[in-house]
């Protein structure tokens, strides 16, 4: 396959949910790669992380269309709710918030995904909504 | 009586707000109630403020209801919704009349959506059964450089933002020499307020897959990639189960229909920065790489990806191609304004009461949009400032809505429409904020490659808090508008080149907003 970095990168975060440091060696063995390339991709690319995320991943939208619609101050409520920075996983590990320069999902926002699933129109009541199921999950 | 067809979009922004839930409790309730429907998870007809929108077929009509949440859908069996001709049923609360009399969409111009919202995505049978790959099969008659000529005739120009005419670039990749080409498209959207990409993909993929397949006809490529951005699943999902209908139906692979040519496609994701969506990053990044730009000449058309001469075109320009192959160059050229040929489909975004995607042809002002379309701000409030063309378009103030959406009107206004997107600001909106944030993105996002963008865009930060914090503004506004210009001219791609675009245009249409205020005056 050519070009085969990203797509293993992508299998590796899927199935770990990060790619650890210890994994570069590896992948730049198999693929023919210096450590300093792979390392270099790894760290280019905002989506890919090297450490273990919490049991669900937020993407909160920071882009322009949501900020039309309040997302600065979601922002800050989501920040302050779950006691967290972005890049950050709460203390119980149910939840890593990380920022993203928009979702697609423009007309209806401001905007977040959690894992896959994109949410729409959310409010700081409605974040709290959609965050306590995940919360109150068994670890 | 047989089975009434009920649509509920599939699309990501539908489900946002409640799409499956209310189609799990259309099903349930039908069942319940022992009505006979036949539930099609179609694309969104792109009028969002009422998604989830839910349309029944009657009487060889699609009548709408929105927004239906699934605590709705018991009301709506009660009016007897399923026969949407019924009094009723008419005079439901929920109930919108006919979609297509919708004047919304009834005034729209739709040629490259004109199966969104209408047909099942990810059925080829559909697809076939509303014209698609009519263009594939007036292409398979033709020789490359006929096909090339059609493109370029019809005046189709690069949907994803340089607007840099088709037709040419297609000529580039078929004029030059070599033994494997490639056809790339640019799915990697990241201009906030845009989605227009993202509705195809997950409303029409076919449309897509059968432009690209034109494209490599044309071209004399075999391969084809779409480098989609990671942000949008929904639409990895819907091209994966179109490109597999494809093969099996030898619409792709070996042998495309009996003609002895072939093309392969798929699907490769992004890893989230924006950079890769300047075509040379995206090469680089298909290659495996870190997303860092490269420099032109030479252009990717002649050495493109793995050094191959490549077309690589936005989803919209693909998506355009199979009507102009079906009904002709001239009946594309027909549409629009000046040298701005066909139609663009327009993302109405942010703060605005009727968000959604309007396809018309060029030539329309944007108070028409807005207003008319839009119907003025969510809040209630005045719109004081609108961005036009994405993060590195241009902030424009009410005193310029009156300019006609075409490429050339809005580069005359300092302005780009870029890929279509139009993001509304009520009267809140702090214009500083919005320059200093365009500069954070800027910091955030930049390659690398050229100095200007990589650390001009920290330093404008900076610039901006002392301006705004009064600290020698006369000073600090010279040395502001100083450092755009050297990032204007410093900068290899559009990301640090058209950076100042935002910041300067809220600079000088809103200077208010960057003078210091007393901040116990502020508060009174």
């Amino acid at each position: 396959m050519p070009g085969a970095l990203l797509p293993v990168l992508h299998a590796v975060q899927a199935v770990l949910g990060y790619v650890p440091p210890d994994a570069v060696g590896l992948i730049a063995r198999e693929l023919n790669l210096s450590r300093a390339e792979v390392h270099g991709v790894v760290s280019f690319y905002h989506y890919f992380r090297t450490h273990r995320p919490g049991r669900h991943v937020v993407h909160l939208c920071r882009a322009e269309a949501c900020q039309a619609l309040g997302a600065q101050a979601l922002e800050a409520h989501a920040k302050r709710s779950l006691a967290i920075d972005f890049h950050a996983t709460t203390a119980d590990g149910a939840l890593t918030l990380e920022p993203v320069y928009c979702l697609g999902n423009c007309a209806l926002g401001p905007s977040l995904m959690i894992d896959e699933q994109l949410q729409g129109r959310v409010t700081p009541e409605r974040f709290d909504e959609l965050m306590a199921p995940l919360q109150a999950e068994a670890q | 009586m047989s089975a009434v067809k009920v649509f509920v979009p599939r699309d990501a922004s539908a489900r946002a707000v409640g799409a499956d839930a209310t189609a799990q409790a259309l099903v349930a309730e039908s069942r319940r109630r022992g009505v006979e429907i036949e539930l099609v998870r179609n694309g969104s007809r792109g009028l969002f403020w009422l998604e989830p929108l839910v349309e029944v077929e009657s009487a060889g009509r699609r009548y709408a209801y929105g927004p239906v949440p699934a605590v709705a859908v018991g009301g709506l069996f009660d009016a007897g919704f399923t026969d949407a001709t019924r009094p009723a049923a008419r005079q439901h609360p929920l109930a919108q009349g006919v979609t297509e009399e919708i004047p919304y969409l009834k005034r729209q111009e739709r040629l490259t959506f004109a199966r969104v919202g209408i047909t099942d995505p990810v059925s080829l049978a559909d697809y076939l059964a509303h014209g698609g790959y009519r263009g594939l099969r007036a292409a398979l008659a033709l020789a490359p450089a006929q096909i090339v000529e059609s493109v370029t005739a019809s005046g189709l120009r690069g949907r994803g933002g340089a607007a840099f005419p088709a037709g040419i670039k297609w000529k580039t990749v078929l004029g030059a020499p070599a033994g494997q080409k490639y056809v790339v498209c640019n799915a990697d959207e990241g201009d906030s307020g845009t989605f227009s990409d993202r509705m195809i993909m997950e409303g029409d993929p076919f449309v897509l897959i059968e432009g690209m397949t034109i494209a490599a006809l044309a071209t004399g490529a075999d391969r084809g990639y779409i480098y989609l951005r990671w942000e949008y699943p929904d639409a990895k999902r819907a091209l994966d189960e179109a490109i597999r209908s494809a093969y099996e139906a030898h619409y792709l692979g070996e042998n495309l229909l009996g003609s002895g040519r072939r093309f392969d496609l798929e699907v490769r994701i992004g890893a989230g920065a924006y950079i890769c969506g300047e075509e040379t990053s995206l090469l680089e990044s298909l290659e495996g790489k870190r997303g860092q730009i490269r420099f032109k000449p030479p252009v990717p058309a002649i050495v493109g990806l793995f050094g191959q001469p490549t077309v690589v075109n936005n989803v919209i320009t693909f998506a355009s191609v199979p009507i102009i192959l079906d009904r002709g160059a001239a009946f594309y050229q027909h549409f629009g304004m000046g040298r701005s040929r066909g139609t663009l489909p327009l993302q109405l975004a942010g703060n605005v009461k009727r968000g959604g995607l309007v396809e018309v042809a060029f030539g329309m002002t944007l108070r028409e949009l807005l207003y008319e379309y839009g119907g003025g701000s969510l809040s209630g409030r005045p719109i004081r400032a609108v961005q036009v063309g994405g993060p590195l378009g241009a902030y424009h103030p009410q005193s310029q809505f009156d300019t006609p959406l075409d490429y050339e009107a809005f580069a005359d206004i300092k302005g780009m429409l870029g890929h279509g997107g139009v993001v509304v600001f009520d009267d809140t909106v702090d214009m500083a904020a919005q320059a200093r944030y365009a500069m954070e993105f800027c910091a955030i996002e930049s390659c690398g490659k050229c100095t200007p963008c990589r650390i001009g865009s920290t330093r404008g930060v900076e610039v901006i808090d002392r301006l705004v914090a009064g600290e020698n503004a006369a000073g600090q506004e010279e040395l502001l508008r100083d450092l755009c210009e050297t990032m204007t001219y410093g900068s290899l791609c559009a990301l640090g080149g058209l950076t100042p675009y935002p910041v300067l245009s809220a600079l000088n249409h809103f200077p208010e907003d960057f003078v210091k205020v007393d901040s116990s005056r502020a508060s009174a």
